[in-house]
């Protein structure tokens, strides 16, 4: 063998051209590199809320401001509403998951039915999160409203830890944040009813495939992991 | 030419093959008891005094990470991808844990200054 047949020979690494490195497929990768962009704006908001809550003295405590089932009990029940929706939502993340095995399959009816359990999922916690942006406004908060300083020692540890500035920081951050998360809930069950409706076209199995499944599926989860960060800091801590 | 590239492209999918029902749902409890946990701390061991919230909040970070993971991992399936598009999608949160120091450094400096005058 001389030096030019060697320089003749074709490369076969991953990375010589011809093949797809990490064999994804191209939308896939988009998908993913979207979902890096849309995690870095959540979180900016959650950094951002983070720095407001560590400069002010006291904060509007979550046990207090959340402690309803609307339509069940008023007062005295913490976390159990919000509790219900984060169930909702994994639940969801379950059944796309399901939707998406279903797909390697190439099962067409168990997509059609796993997908439309994601979108049922998907409604109910917006209808959930409605309920939840109802109640909040009642209590008096909103984009640049708050509930007098007398009402706002309901929502504080003690009495004397009322602050204004840190009840209308945390209204304005708490609409903004789960009003953006809501956003994408939205727009992902608008999203999965496109789906849903090519999977009964069988548009997906004359494609051979059900990758765009997997690519609204990796966006449903995404929104999923969202909200457990969105849980974490607004509910518990 | 084309072939290859399909032929490859047809061999990528068989290593994708999904998760089983079974690891599906054994995630999902997984999830959900991260999250009954978290229940369990909130509503019982910080009321009763059995924890400080300044701790509970440490445990609480750590769970929601932990969940993060397991839905990255196994439900958007990133577990089974190959190092290189693992690599490109976690790295960069280097700079969001940057970003974070930044802003609460900045906003403990404020609650320092605030309590002093």
């Amino acid at each position: 063998m001389n030096a030019v047949s060697q320089l003749d020979q074709v490369k076969t690494g991953p990375w010589n051209g011809g093949r797809s490195p990490w064999s994804v497929e191209y939308g896939k990768i988009m998908m993913w590199f979207f979902l890096l962009s849309d995690a870095f704006t959540f979180s900016s908001l959650l950094i951002y809320y983070g720095a407001q809550r560590f400069s002010k003295l006291t904060w509007p405590a979550p046990d207090k401001v959340f402690q309803s089932i609307p339509g069940v009990m008023e007062h005295g029940a913490p976390l159990v509403f919000v509790g219900i929706m984060t169930f909702i939502l994994i639940m969801s993340s379950v059944t796309m998951v399901l939707a998406v095995e279903a797909g390697h399959r190439r099962s067409k009816k168990e997509v059609i039915g796993w997908m439309i359990a994601t979108i049922i999922g998907g409604f109910m916690f917006l209808g959930c999160q409605a309920i939840e942006w109802t109640h909040l406004h009642h209590d008096g908060f909103w984009w640049g409203h708050i509930p007098s300083a007398e009402e706002l020692k309901h929502f504080f540890n003690k009495p004397e830890d009322v602050s204004l500035i840190a009840s209308q920081q945390f209204a304005n951050l708490f609409f903004t944040i789960t009003g953006f998360h809501g956003f994408h809930v939205f727009s992902g069950v608008i999203i999965n009813i496109i789906i849903l409706i090519m999977t009964i076209n069988g548009t997906f199995e004359k494609r051979g495939h059900y990758l765009m499944v997997e690519k609204v599926g990796l966006y449903w989860h995404f929104v999923d992991l969202v909200w457990v960060f969105v849980f974490t800091f607004f509910y518990l801590v | 030419m084309s072939e290859h590239s399909h032929t490859t492209e047809g061999h990528g999918h068989d290593e994708h093959a999904g998760l089983s029902k079974g690891k599906i749902w054994k995630v999902f409890g997984i999830l959900l008891l991260i999250t009954v946990i978290e229940f369990i701390i909130a509503l019982v061991l910080i009321p009763k005094g059995l924890m400080t919230q300044h701790i509970g909040n440490y445990v609480y970070i750590v769970l929601t990470l932990l969940k993060a993971f397991y839905i990255v991992a196994y439900f958007m399936h990133l577990k089974y991808e190959k190092l290189g598009l693992q690599l490109s999608l976690t790295v960069s949160f280097i700079f969001i844990i940057y970003f974070i120091v930044l802003m609460l450094t900045e906003g403990g400096f404020l609650n320092l200054h605030m309590l002093h005058h």
